[in-house]
């Protein structure tokens, strides 16, 4: 039997290919959303700054920011997926942007505003509930101090790469 | 939610009241968005291409939450200027329908109408364009409505 690899190495590898993909977008940058991985799930972190606020007389976080940080957790969800049993096979370099998988397109996008988003920093998870060959459909939900009092939820389509849109 | 903030009613038009709470949203600044047209329940606000806005390196294509932004934000804004008057607005929902990527290089010009108010709620259309064959997305939503007193 093959000795398991050093957990440092396996820790690398799978950090190393969640930050290459996270970086092929930009915008993800811009807004100053992370991701925090355990073994393979994420948690999506945007990390609270007054350019992301909507209204500041309350003040609120702007719905565009929280839709577009559900919509980045989903995209980002969707393409690890993808990409995550590649990267244990240990096929994925992620120094070679062009070994990662091109990113699924958005069909729509609903995002449900339950809470006001405080001056804080959001939490976000996001949950495939079916993903085919060329559609899959994503749940996400966001949150703020408490986990079990969600501040916004989002579902969207997704057209995957390679499939015909 | 993406409440717009409350403001007092002085003797400007309403335009010119919405304008104000467009231009104090620290995020509308920071995607540079510009008001174009306001008035009866209509609104009309530009957003510039920008490098930063990209959701894919590969493709240089505007990311979705950006457009969402842009259509949020001018979704609140034909709320605002609705002839109801309403004091302050939140957004409930909102649908994006995405029907192609957005040309890279080109600005995104965001057309949002209340078509209905109630005493409490606001139902809004808008579509977004690039000066492209037909509108890159477009969007439905529903948002709060603030009423004075």
């Amino acid at each position: 039997m093959r000795r398991p690899e050093p957990v440092a190495l396996v820790k690398r590898r799978r950090d190393a290919a969640l930050a290459a993909l996270v970086g092929t977008i930009p915008y993800a940058g811009f807004l100053g959303i992370g991701f925090d991985r355990r073994g393979d799930e994420l948690t999506a972190v945007l990390t609270f700054r007054e350019e992301l606020i909507g209204n500041p007389l309350l003040p609120a976080i702007h719905g565009g920011v929280t839709a577009a940080f559900l919509e980045t957790a989903a995209v980002v969800e969707l393409g690890w997926q993808a990409l995550w049993p590649r990267i244990e096979a240990g096929e994925v370099d992620p120094g070679d942007a062009g070994a990662l998988p091109r990113l699924p397109k958005t069909i729509d996008f609903t995002v449900d505003y339950l809470r006001s988003g405080l001056p804080r920093d959001a939490y976000a998870r996001a949950r495939v509930n079916r993903s085919g060959r060329r559609y899959a459909s994503v749940h996400v939900e966001a949150w703020q101090d408490n986990r079990a009092r969600l501040y916004a939820q989002a579902t969207g389509h997704f057209v995957m790469p390679g499939g015909a849109a | 939610m993406a409440d717009l903030p409350a403001g007092d009613a002085g003797e400007d038009p309403r335009g010119r009241i919405a304008r104000q709470f467009i231009e104090a949203i620290p995020h509308a600044r920071a995607l540079g968005m510009t008001l174009r047209e306001i008035a009866g329940g209509r609104a009309v606000i530009a957003m510039p291409y920008d490098a930063r806005l990209v959701g894919e390196r590969a493709t240089g294509v505007i990311h979705g939450g950006a457009v969402s932004a842009l259509m949020d934000t001018c979704g609140g804004a034909a709320v605002m200027a609705h002839a109801s008057a309403p004091v302050g607005t939140a957004t409930i929902d909102l649908r994006i329908d995405y029907m192609r990527a957005a040309i890279p290089g080109r600005a995104l010009v965001a057309e949002a109408v209340c078509y209905h108010v109630t005493r409490s709620v606001a139902f809004v259309r808008a579509t977004a364009r690039d000066g492209g064959e037909g509108p890159v997305a477009a969007a439905t939503g529903a948002f709060t409505v603030e009423r004075a007193g």
